[in-house]
């Protein structure tokens, strides 16, 4: 099963991108007062 | 820097217009294939002896067409209105925006030729050969430029829910789809995997269910966040749990595809980490389910006179029951029994007619009229009958294979006392005749509403015109 050797190493590289993407979002304050967010939409677009 | 979408005071619809009503007109082919294969299994000499027309050419074409054809066009007109609406600024670059919509006709339409001449590289759900791969990959690019372009340009601080589901199908799609049809050309129209045996079938079947996970239940989702709060006029039950659910789903997804490989060459150990990884699926899937259908508590009354958000929400309950069936399935003892019967084909179907089919069309009721400067559809009326003749189509469907497909595992492994088997193969398929004519008559019903929908559509978009719709400006939009 060679084929793991790739796809693991995707998987992991993979969970440290979201793991980044998730970082990323809680410091720039994305999930800061968010029920106020789900209703946005609902006035302007 | 300042980018030139930046300034514009218009969204760009045109775009959204165009893949809106391809949706429709491909969505309408891709069922009539399927149709026509479904009465090739009960009446075989409707292959009519003609290759292009064999049974074998068709379903990849049937596959691809309502997957990348009809799915496709809805995901690229959703979330293109969707990322404009909630970022509150125009796509990225308009002629990019354009490419992927000229090139993605053109990677339908080489499947349309390509597929029935035999060209496949035969990979389920990936047969199109590598020239228009390639091609494939360029639009892909150019869709992840135009869409993260118009995130990072937009004038609304906070991203909404929609945006990181449509996000994540696009770079999950991307990445898939670069390493399964990594492939040696030997020919214009041939190659080669650069995998093989149980290898290539570990990475189809990994590209094969990140595939459902990405392009058919990241990218939908996205679309049920946003169209169902539209529609309903009620803000999404919880956005918190919404934001759980998409960070669950994604870290959890990648590792489901061995179940496809139950009780094959693959290593034992692989296939059980597949059914464990489906298992725990299950909760990332009905957070989601929930918190859409909770989005109506206080509003059910708007389902008994809202034919549009009675599409949305009952492709939600269809995607709860597709979701919890899917990893009963991957359970190995329950796949010993389902694994190669037609309850798999029942499967994928009350997921793609229910879920992605249903889901798409109500999102399609609500976008083309306001793209075509209309308050409704052309007929409301039309809508209901479309409702309910798709509805009652799946039911017959998906009741028609379960029966089918257990039979079937039954009679496949009934032994006698002295450890011979009881049925022959071909016997299973004659009892499994009369599910077949139900199936295409419940597949037909499915093709009709898709018609009711063409016309109204064609209807819709004829008495209105192609209309601008402005920006809303920085100071309302709280930027």
């Amino acid at each position: 099963m060679d084929i793991l050797y790739l796809l693991i190493p995707l998987s992991v590289a993979l969970v440290f991108f979201i793991l980044a993407g998730l970082w990323w979002a809680v410091n720039r304050g994305q999930f800061e007062d968010i029920e106020a967010e789900g209703e946005r939409i609902l006035r302007n677009d | 820097m300042k980018f030139a979408n930046a300034q514009a005071t218009v969204y760009n619809d045109t775009v959204v217009r165009q893949f809106a009503i391809m949706t429709v007109v491909w969505g309408v082919v891709g069922m009539l294939v399927g149709v026509i294969i479904a009465a090739q299994l009960t009446w075989p000499e409707l292959n009519l002896g003609i290759p292009w027309l064999s049974y074998g050419r068709l379903r990849p074409l049937h596959t691809n067409a309502v997957i990348f054809a009809f799915g496709g066009c809805g995901l690229f007109a959703s979330a293109y209105y969707v990322v404009q609406r909630t970022c509150h600024v125009r796509l990225f670059n308009d002629k990019l925006a354009s490419f992927t919509f000229w090139g993605w006709q053109l990677v339908i339409l080489a499947a349309a030729i390509s597929l029935p001449m035999g060209y496949t590289s035969g990979k389920e759900y990936a047969e199109l050969e590598w020239p228009i791969d390639i091609l494939i990959t360029l639009v892909w690019v150019s869709f992840a430029v135009v869409f993260f372009g118009t995130v990072g340009t937009r004038k609304v601080r906070h991203i909404y829910v929609a945006n990181w589901f449509f996000g994540a199908f696009i770079i999950a799609v991307a990445l898939l789809h670069l390493v399964n049809s990594a492939a040696m050309p030997v020919g214009l129209m041939k190659s080669y995997s650069a995998y093989a045996g149980v290898q290539d079938a570990m990475v189809q079947w990994w590209y094969g269910h990140n595939a459902v996970g990405f392009f058919l239940t990241a990218g939908f989702l996205g679309m049920m966040y946003y169209f169902i709060p539209k529609q309903a006029e009620r803000p999404v039950y919880s956005y918190r749990l919404s934001i759980v659910h998409f960070w669950a789903l994604i870290f959890t997804y990648m590792w489901a595809g061995p179940h496809h490989l139950h009780y094959t060459a693959l290593p034992d150990w692989t296939q059980s980490l597949g059914m464990v990884f489906s298992l725990i699926l299950l909760a990332p899937s009905w957070g989601g389910m929930i918190n859409g259908v909770m989005t109506l508590s206080g509003a059910w009354h708007k389902l008994r006179d809202d034919p549009v958000l009675r599409f949305l929400i009952v492709s939600l309950s269809f995607y709860g029951m597709s979701t919890f069936e899917g990893p009963m399935m991957s359970i190995k003892t329950v796949n010993a029994l389902s694994h190669y019967t037609d309850w798999t084909v029942g499967h994928v179907h009350s997921g793609a007619l229910g879920w992605v089919g249903l889901v798409t069309m109500g999102t399609m009721y609500y976008l083309i009229p306001r793209l075509f400067g209309q308050k409704k559809m052309y007929s409301v009326k039309a809508i209901e009958a479309h409702f309910w003749i798709a509805t009652i189509g799946i039911v017959i469907y998906i009741a028609a294979m379960w029966i089918a497909g257990v039979m079937q595992g039954l009679m496949w492994r009934a032994v006698n006392a002295d450890g011979t088997l009881t049925y022959t193969f071909v016997e299973s398929v004659k009892a499994t005749y009369p599910f077949y004519v139900v199936r295409f008559s419940g597949g037909l019903l499915y093709l009709i509403g898709m018609l009711i929908m063409l016309w109204n559509t064609l209807k819709t978009a004829t008495n209105g015109h192609a209309v601008e719709v402005s920006i809303p400006a920085p100071a309302l939009a709280h930027a």
